[in-house]
């Protein structure tokens, strides 16, 4: 092993532990300020300030795990954990798909983008016009145009999500991949113009390869997207089976089983984490062979 | 197809390397940005012969390379490479090119960035291994084939652009300032060594410096150019023979020559004086 690498793997158990640490020291907080805070709340100057630390408003965290344990319903069959568990992956399943779904369609506008200025000129605007709306509202109308116009897509409230969360995904990787293509250096593109090479080998030996290091973080973006993309749309139409749902109806029980919220909520947090380290993954992948300040 | 593309002159066998022939080049024409980039550019380079040209920033020797190299167009006048017109010369690779920053691709092993032009040419993979083996143990690297080019220094970054641009044996090279970025030392040793490889394969390089030791250290001819318009105010024949060593370096005649191109170059900055041009 080289010193370099003993370095790296040092920072990266670092890493690793000031993740922990980070974990321990709000759940310590948390359950701290549960301690000493008032249990109705407290005002400062008629102004409602500190949260109520009941265990209504704050569960133990001890109680929010164990409820996993538990079974979902009283004389269901099962527990929380499968529940969720099964909820979350149902739900990375369909952010999964946005995921891919939205950086090729972000890859592709970026292309057609970069070979076109017309493209590029017409579409921006209403690229970043769309990023401002928000899918809460969004996800009804797309959903109630689907159902309207075929009766088979009415039931399949998941293919909303999905879509909206395509729609949330591809623009940070239009708009990384679109800087890339147009930021390739003058001195490479002159040599491939010297060999006489045409625009689209150009792209798939020069300025793709090129786009790379900014594909890179756009796909982070895009992971995490994907995921809030899906989980909303599925708040929003009560999509079943998705985390989302999970969260709604968990929320309902909120006063007689506070926990239940919780677990829900970890859920859709792991759902996260697991995505984050797909697209990881994909980026170590692309940045292989790298100099390493790029990567 | 290649014969009826070709136009081919009586005295095809003993045609210049590069014809450049009544070249005007103006940049924004019409507009208020108008730039007289060349004027009036003749000149003709022999086969295997070594072309430094010369000048002051602004004087065009750059875009003079991409004439020949067809990357830019003449707005009149015509440049021809072996008979062939420049456009076509580009299409058949007929030359190769290097310039100041090597412009590898820093995703590609080193081999691989050797083998770039024969890729675009549908070299089998087979055929631009053996080539691009050939080439590095041309530049003296041949234990660096799997590396990437960042893990290599400036110096042989460079080397391995050079090897890039000879892989498919072209008989003419294009240089715009290859050396710029290099620390003196690497940079007449990597000049020997260009001396080396050219003379091996009889290459024809037309070099463009604005290191004056550099432009006659290396050429037969040194072509001197002046700023507003650009033009080849005087060419400086360096006949030095072919056999240049270390000890070139330090003989009168360099000396001579050195001194005669640097005249040159400063009767085009006392004109632009005469002429109450500022530069700055």
């Amino acid at each position: 092993m080289t010193d370099a690498e003993r370095q790296r793997r040092r920072t990266r158990i670092r890493r690793a532990s000031m993740f922990a640490v980070a974990f321990v020291l709000v759940a310590v907080s948390w359950e701290l300020y549960k301690a000493v805070g008032p249990e109705k709340g407290g005002t400062i100057f008629g102004t409602r300030i500190l949260a109520r630390t009941d265990d209504r408003a704050m569960p133990h965290i001890w109680d929010m795990f164990s409820r996993f344990s538990e079974s979902e319903v009283r004389g269901g069959e099962d527990s929380v954990f499968v529940v969720v568990l099964r909820a979350a992956w149902y739900s990375f399943r369909c952010a999964l798909a946005a995921f891919v779904a939205g950086s090729l369609l972000g890859i592709g506008l970026a292309v057609l983008m970069a070979r076109f200025r017309f493209f590029e000129r017409a579409l921006m605007p209403y690229l970043v016009i769309s990023q401002t709306v928000p899918i809460i509202v969004l996800a009804p109308l797309i959903f109630s145009l689907m159902a309207y116009n075929s009766r088979e897509l009415a039931s399949k409230t998941w293919l909303a999500a999905v879509l909206l969360g395509v729609f949330l995904a591809f623009f940070p990787v239009a708009m990384g991949t679109l800087r890339g293509l147009q930021t390739t250096p003058s001195a490479p593109l002159e040599l491939m113009d010297s060999y006489a090479a045409g625009w689209w080998k150009t792209l798939w030996k020069l300025r793709f390869p090129n786009a790379v290091p900014f594909l890179a973080p756009a796909l982070r973006l895009a992971g995490a997207a994907a995921v809030v993309g899906v989980t909303v749309s599925e708040i929003s139409l009560g999509v079943r089976y998705g985390v989302g749902r999970l969260i709604l109806s968990y929320g309902q029980e909120a006063t007689s089983d506070p926990p239940k919220l919780y677990t829900a909520v970890f859920g859709a947090a792991a759902l996260g984490l697991v995505m984050a380290a797909v697209v990881v993954g994909i980026d170590r992948l692309l940045m292989r062979n790298r100099p390493p300040e790029a990567v | 197809m290649e014969n009826s593309m070709t136009v081919s002159s009586p005295e095809a066998g003993t045609s210049p390397a590069v014809a450049i022939r009544g070249v005007n080049k103006i940049f924004n024409q019409g507009k208020p940005n108008q730039v007289d980039a060349l004027v009036d550019i003749d000149l003709d380079v022999q086969p295997g012969e070594f072309i430094s040209l010369i000048g002051p920033s602004g004087c065009g020797k750059s875009t003079l390379l991409r004439l020949v190299a067809d990357l830019l167009e003449p707005t009149s006048g015509s440049v021809t490479i072996h008979g062939k017109s420049a456009h076509q010369a580009r299409v058949d690779q007929d030359y190769g090119m290097a310039f100041q920053q090597s412009g590898l691709f820093e995703w590609r092993t080193v081999e691989r960035n050797i083998e770039l032009p024969l890729e675009l040419k549908g070299w089998d993979k087979a055929a631009r291994r053996q080539r691009s083996q050939e080439m590095l143990e041309l530049v003296k690297l041949p234990e660096f084939a799997k590396h990437m080019p960042w893990q290599l220094s400036g110096g042989m970054q460079q080397r391995i652009a050079i090897a890039r641009a000879l892989a498919s044996h072209p008989k003419l090279l294009l240089m715009d300032e290859p050396f710029g970025a290099l620390d003196e030392m690497t940079r007449e040793h990597m000049q020997a060594e260009l001396l080396r490889i050219c003379a091996a394969a009889g290459t024809t390089v037309v070099f463009v410096t604005h290191s004056i030791p550099e432009a006659v250290y290396l050429a037969d001819r040194v072509v001197v150019m002046s700023p507003r318009p650009g033009r080849i105010t005087e060419i400086v024949s360096v006949a030095l023979g072919r056999d240049r060593s270390e000890l070139t370096r330090e003989a009168t005649d360099f000396f001579a020559r050195v001194t005669e191109v640097r005249e040159a170059l400063r009767g085009i900055e006392m004109a632009d004086h005469a002429k109450g041009i500022d530069d700055r």
